[in-house]
């Protein structure tokens, strides 16, 4: 039951990440792919009626958190209290910019918007790929069940770590550019014109520069958390995840060099979702681990409620997730199809 | 103060503030999501001015909405980063209700919001109507499972306590249908549809005052005055009553700290107005009803009220003086808004209203205290909930964060409270846009 619930958590942050993640990507890229007003519209356009639902998936799996694993959502929240704060205030600008960009026909809002949008998808991109360095390396949990961390401290991944180090931010950096090669692959796929054609020239550039930073970023966690490759080289069921990983990661390139568009879509997200899956599997049943003693790390099993809310929990979050899956089958079906540059006038 | 008891105080500030701010937007938007399929749906039978208002009222809700939407993400986070020894120990409880609001209310919403702006002429009228009746459905359940929540810090019920000290569910159905949830809800709702319905009342006063978009103002003013009439009633009786009723059973020193009730009596008075002086146990310049408090409290006018003097005062609400303003407040505005809308509902019987011009000044000037009610009835609601954060079960001082300090709190407290200064400037310039552009323009966004 323990080991379901931290299967969705992880299900629905790696959901979220794929989803999010392309409106994040297009936030971090439409300065450079789209240029005109025109453009811009159209980027918006393709992501402005799903990015929303996209961020639910945040909101779902913070609260799934909360109610099956009361004692880590704690620690973690509190733990994490001015780098959460500093996120939640760049999800309030980048949710306002997309919103409100297009309201004012006036030669200076729009540009504003724009910038914040883009700076708001890239800080936030990092901070989050920075909190999942923090997950992997992690905190000062010192027995006591709560810690606190500062912003950063040397910068250095010791045992009292800040939440910036040069392994998280390089985790961050990691994490920027695969979703901008992400977004990048959404772009093309959903867009169509001038926008597409020059998603479609830096793709190759970009997925060069992932495909370096994940085989540095692997070499690096194996440094900060080795235990993390031993568990997945021990259980077995988790080398489908490594494989998916790997094979997003050769495809998408693959298929944006000979202009399979979808495909390199599909490739990017299972290449996301593929390596979060691995992570999850080989942190198991760890929730965040401690950097001063692994002993004093917060697990599944100790910071989970009882068992009935779980069970009863099965039946209800099951038949939320058909139905929402089903929304966004809905959604995307309603929206099937390139937005092309005048389209964009109306709606978003 | 000592540093726990200045840490205790910026957290309780921080989520006050944060979610108050956040709540003038969803009580607008539940409410004009009923509304605006009322509009809907008269629009689908042929009525093009209809069609006007809910294309009007949709740019409006899509405005609050997004504003909603961004204050409310960091609500879902605060209750663990403020309070996370709260969090820790009913977090198996209302982890579940927070939690079925995402997966239940979030996805449905944000689907069918994406598809309602996405534009009516891509999904034909009935489609577009059928987006508009999802939003409503969406937001009311995501309305449902936060009251749920909350009413479970009033009036636990279907917990146990596990074998680690921390609250587990021990029966789903009865957390989920608490009655104090019930009334909660019917309470809350309809105050979100008063909210709503002098918002649409007051621009379709505002539009035929300045002789402007006079069609559709004239049916703004009629479906503002009729669901504001009814949804103000239903405030009072039967929802307001039955509350007050709970409270005299589950929390009698709620009950007495709102009505300023220091003495236990038999046939207890109400007390109109008053000042309460807290520390003599008395009201000072009341004008009292007698027995009033009595029969409201248990039906029958003999019945004796536990006064506070009769509770232990570590178990009085921290805040008397502001709980019972906050009570007097909300029960005031609430009294006139009936007396104003019987009044307007009469003019719009009698085809006056819209050549009465007092009256659609009072409409259009009444427009912002809906929300001074809405925000002194939750007021009433959390301070009555103290000195509990759970009540009977969890002091407020024993759910905080122990390791983030009172300066942290205060830093973060300044940055939302900029901000939101900035958000509420966008909203007011936005909003005050499209009430200027009228409801014909073309599109939201241009």
């Amino acid at each position: 039951m323990i080991a379901l619930w931290y299967a969705n958590i992880a299900a629905m942050l790696a959901v979220y990440v794929v989803l999010d993640g392309f409106d994040f990507g297009a936030g971090i890229v439409h300065l450079f792919v789209a240029r005109t007003d025109a453009e811009r519209r159209q980027v918006l356009a393709a992501i402005g009626p799903v990015w929303d639902g996209n961020e639910v998936w945040l909101i779902a799996a913070g609260g799934t958190l909360f109610f099956a694993f009361p004692g880590a959502y704690a620690a973690a929240c509190s733990g994490f209290y001015l780098p959460l704060m500093l996120v939640l205030w760049l999800l309030i600008l980048r949710g306002t910019s997309i919103e409100f960009r297009s309201h004012l026909a006036n030669p200076l809002w729009r540009p504003f918007w724009d910038a914040v949008f883009a700076l708001a998808s890239l800080f936030l991109a990092v901070v989050l790929g920075a909190a999942l360095g923090n997950v992997l390396r992690g905190v000062g949990l010192d027995g006591t069940g709560s810690f606190s961390t500062p912003l950063f401290s040397n910068l250095r991944p010791g045992q009292r770590p800040g939440v910036l180090d040069w392994y998280t931010l390089g985790v961050g950096v990691f994490t920027a550019a695969s979703l901008a090669a992400h977004g990048l692959g959404y772009l093309r796929w959903k867009t169509s014109g001038a926008v597409q054609q020059r998603c479609a020239r830096a793709a190759s550039a970009l997925w060069t520069l992932v495909a370096i930073l994940f085989v540095v970023g692997t070499v690096a966690t194996a440094r900060v958390r080795p235990e993390l490759f031993s568990s997945i080289a021990a259980r077995p069921w988790s080398w489908p995840f490594v494989l998916i990983a790997v094979s997003g990661l050769v495809a998408a390139p693959i298929a944006h060099r000979r202009g399979a568009e979808l495909a390199a879509f599909l490739g990017s997200a299972a290449f996301l979702a593929g390596t979060l899956a691995a992570t999850a599997a080989g942190l198991y049943p760890v929730l965040l681990p401690s950097a001063i003693d692994l002993r004093f790390s917060i697990d599944a099993e100790a910071s989970a409620t009882g068992e009935h809310g779980l069970a009863v929990g099965v039946v209800w979050w099951t038949s939320a997730i058909v139905l929402a899956v089903a929304y966004f089958a809905y959604l995307f079906r309603s929206l099937r199809g390139k937005v092309a540059e005048p389209e964009a006038r109306e709606g978003f | 103060m000592s540093s726990a008891a200045d840490a205790l105080f910026w957290h309780r500030f921080q989520f006050g503030f944060t979610v108050t701010y956040h709540y003038l937007f969803p009580q607008l938007t539940m409410g004009l999501a009923l509304l605006i399929v009322v509009f809907k749906r008269a629009a689908l039978r042929g009525d093009e001015r209809a069609g006007d208002a809910a294309r009007f009222w949709g740019r409006i809700f899509g405005i609050n909405f997004a504003i909603g939407v961004v204050t409310g993400i960091p609500l879902e986070f605060q209750f663990g980063t403020n309070w996370s020894r709260f969090s820790q120990f009913a977090g198996g409880v209302i982890g579940t209700t927070l939690a079925m609001e995402g997966v239940f209310a979030f996805f449905l919403e944000s689907t069918f919001l994406g598809l309602f702006l996405f534009g009516e002429k891509r999904l034909g009228a009935r489609g577009h109507f059928a987006a508009a009746l999802a939003l409503f459905f969406g937001s009311w359940l995501s309305g449902y499972f936060i009251i749920a929540t909350n009413a479970f810090m009033q009036y636990p019920v279907g917990h146990a306590v596990g074998a680690n000290g921390r609250l587990e569910l021990s029966s789903f159905w009865s957390f989920l249908f608490n009655a104090w949830a019930l009334w909660e809800y019917a309470h809350n709702m309809s105050a979100s549809v008063v909210t709503a319905a002098f918002a649409v009342a007051g621009v379709g006063a505002y539009w035929t005052l300045s002789g402007e978009h006079r069609e559709t103002a004239a049916i703004n003013l009629k479906v503002g005055v009729i669901a504001g009439l009814v949804a103000s009633v239903l405030q009072i009786f039967p929802t307001g009553d039955a509350q007050g009723k709970l409270l005299a059973q589950a929390q009698p020193a709620t009950l007495a700290a709102m009505e300023g009730a220091f003495k236990s009596e038999p046939r207890a008075p109400i007390a109109i107005i008053g000042q309460p002086d807290v520390e003599h146990h008395r009201l000072e310049n009341p004008i009292y009803v007698p027995a009033i408090l009595s029969f409201l409290a248990y039906g029958h006018f003999s019945a004796p009220v536990r006064g506070l003097d009769d509770i232990a005062r570590d178990e009085w609400p921290d805040n008397i003086e502001l709980l019972y303003y906050a009570y007097h407040v909300m029960v005031g505005l609430g009294t006139l808004f009936v007396a104003l809308l019987v009044i307007a509902a009469f003019l719009l019987w009698r085809t006056r209203l819209t050549r009465t011009r007092w009256a659609l000044w009072a409409l259009m000037l009444a427009v912002p205290f809906p929300y001074i009610a809405t925000t002194a009835g939750w007021l009433t609601a959390e301070l009555g909930r103290q000195p509990w954060l759970v009540h009977g079960l969890m002091r407020t001082s024993a759910g905080t964060s122990p390791l983030v300090s009172a300066g942290d709190t205060l830093f973060t407290t300044l940055g939302f409270s900029g901000l939101y200064l900035v958000l509420g400037i966008l909203f007011l310039f936005l909003v005050g846009r499209e009430i200027a552009r009228g409801p014909r323009a073309q599109g939201g966004h241009e």
